[in-house]
């Protein structure tokens, strides 16, 4: 169960293996959540060519999953994993196609900034989603880290703030509405960001099933589909046993 | 203005620390990694970009009227793991006995076609079969070391050669037994009786034997199939590690070790070579439906 033990195989190629795959599914995340956080920047700020720094990240994350991809493909013929091993490949082989996601939300709230740069005021309403992107960029970095620690119980407190981001979601909802029903002139303006928060919120989701895929990782308890509090439970109560076992 | 979170470029490396996240580096350092990694997986094997060790032409073998070997052509290339694979009888441990000449044994065993080393013919008469198999070294299946103590069983090879330096035997013992990742297991014994190492232990004894003398090829015929996991596990490493300085051919029935152990594969069927190729293709999408009905396990 010890998911810490990754480097303790007696073939040594084995550990590198796994220790690559790891590199390089830290690395897209580390590439992703850059994404996120310039998206925001550049929606906030309506900074044009951050926007497109995001576009052109996308091209790094698609390469990076299929070549993650086909490392797990490899190792799994190659090495037979079992155990830990096994849901490691199982996890990363998931956990990358969220990721991928991600990217592709962030980017997507990266055109919709560049989209409304030509119009005026459209700072203040892209900046109704600056609070709710920060949320979602530190549950995005909370979850890799969680991830690159292997953590569960970390993971398990993450996945209690999609609630919370929700209920932001549903808060900048009711505020855009509200510039709708002004001015009925500014829909199509509105719309555009009301995109961009429906893709924080779908962000939040993806961290969400990141972190089930993290306690599947370490508890070996499959926990998508059940209540928070039992979530909850299971990433802690379990560790006890863990421990004492 | 609005400030934002940074992101951090998350650096693999220590799990094991929880007080603090793992973020080594910068974001910069995480994709030269990554850059890193991608280079080591564009290596793709290639068989016509290596250095050929031994090349197998038309090879024709018959015990008396029954032909085992059905014009086999095969390259061997040098430095790496081949590890032939098929079902029992295929004619795979009878190709690779071919390759130090441990078939000019059986009398009713006649050999037709070439194999060539460095491109020499070693069915050629004036080839001096001692010396070929000093060259091509064999370990079997059944570890078989020799009723004397670990250091005489290693030294036994330079012995016959004539050399009886003590020191040079002493050095040359002690670098075959690291080479073959057993000297921490024996150092403080190495003149108890052989027979006294359990059988993972004894394999390796005989695969430091096999090195002591400093072959070019090392024929491996089912290495591990007498051994525990773990102790096959320790061979399979030994191997990987042992490819550094040898040519290693391995008969294997065991698929998943074929797998683990050999960066090229031949699947072998009823005295015909069906398939070659690097082993991760092999394994994960064969050419021939009979290489891919038998590693699937569906060979009728």
């Amino acid at each position: 169960m010890d998911m810490t033990n990754l480097d303790k195989h007696i073939s040594s190629q084995f550990n590198e293996e796994l220790e690559r795959l790891r590199t390089m599914f830290l690395t897209m995340g580390g590439i992703v959540e850059e994404q996120l956080s310039n998206a925001i920047k550049a929606a906030v700020d309506s900074d044009s060519k951050l926007a497109h720094e995001v576009m052109a990240a996308g091209v790094k994350v698609n390469t990076l999953e299929k070549r993650i991809d086909a490392e797990c493909n490899r190792i799994i013929v190659r090495r037979q994993p079992t155990a830990g091993d096994l849901r490691l490949m199982h996890v990363i082989l998931k956990a990358v196609s969220d990721l991928e996601r991600v990217g592709d939300e962030a980017e997507r709230i990266a055109a919709v900034a560049m989209d409304t740069f030509s119009g005026t005021q459209q700072t203040n309403l892209l900046s109704s989603l600056e609070s709710m992107g920060r949320h979602v960029l530190t549950v995005l970095h909370d979850t890799l880290d969680a991830f690159s620690r292997m953590d569960s119980e970390t993971a398990a407190t993450i996945h209690l703030e999609d609630k919370k981001i929700d209920r932001e979601y549903e808060s900048v909802m009711r505020l855009l509405m509200t510039y709708m029903m002004e001015d009925p002139r500014s829909i199509p303006k509105v719309l555009n960001v009301v995109w961009a928060a429906r893709s924080l919120e779908r962000i939040g989701d993806r961290c969400q099933n990141i972190t089930e895929f993290v306690i599947f990782l370490v508890k070996g308890i499959d926990v998508r589909h059940t209540d928070f509090k039992q979530v909850h439970e299971e990433a802690r109560g379990n560790k006890q046993k863990g421990l004492e076992g | 203005m609005t400030k934002i979170l940074t992101p951090s470029g998350r650096a693999p490396g220590n799990t094991t620390d929880s007080s603090e996240p793992v973020r080594a580096g910068s974001q910069q350092e995480g994709i030269n990694a990554m850059t890193e990694a991608m280079t080591e997986l564009d290596e793709q094997l290639n068989i016509d970009n290596e250095t050929i060790k031994l090349t197998v032409d038309d090879l024709r073998l018959y015990y008396g009227n029954d032909q085992a070997l059905k014009g086999i052509d095969m390259k061997i290339p040098e430095k790496r793991v081949t590890a032939f694979i098929g079902p029992s009888g295929c004619g795979k441990s009878t190709l690779l006995r071919c390759f130090n000449r441990m078939n000019d044994l059986v009398d009713i065993c006649r050999i037709e076609g070439t194999i060539r080393m460095d491109g020499d013919d070693i069915y050629a008469p004036k080839v001096d079969v001692a010396e070929l198999r000093r060259q091509v070294g064999m370990v079997f299946q059944k570890p078989n070391p020799f009723p004397k103590t670990i250091y005489e069983n290693v030294a036994y090879g330079l012995r016959l050669q004539g050399v009886n330096d003590k020191r040079t035997l002493d050095q040359v013992v002690e670098d075959s037994l690291r080479g073959a990742a057993l000297w921490d297991e024996v150092k403080d014994r190495l003149h108890d009786n052989a027979f006294g190492l359990s059988g993972g232990q004894q394999q390796r004894l005989v695969i430091a034997r096999a090195i002591a003398i400093e072959p070019e090829v090392l024929l491996l015929d089912e290495p591990a199939s007498a051994l525990d996991p773990i102790s096959t596990l320790k061979i399979e490493e030994l191997i990987n590690s042992l490819k550094e300085k040898y040519t290693i051919v391995i008969v294997t029935h065991n698929m998943q070790q074929a797998a683990r152990v050999s960066d090229y594969t031949a699947f072998m069927y009823i005295g015909e070579l069906i398939e070659f190729g690097p082993t991760n293709e092999m394994f994960t999408n064969p050419k021939e439906k009979q290489t891919n009905d038998y590693i699937t396990g569906r060979f009728g």
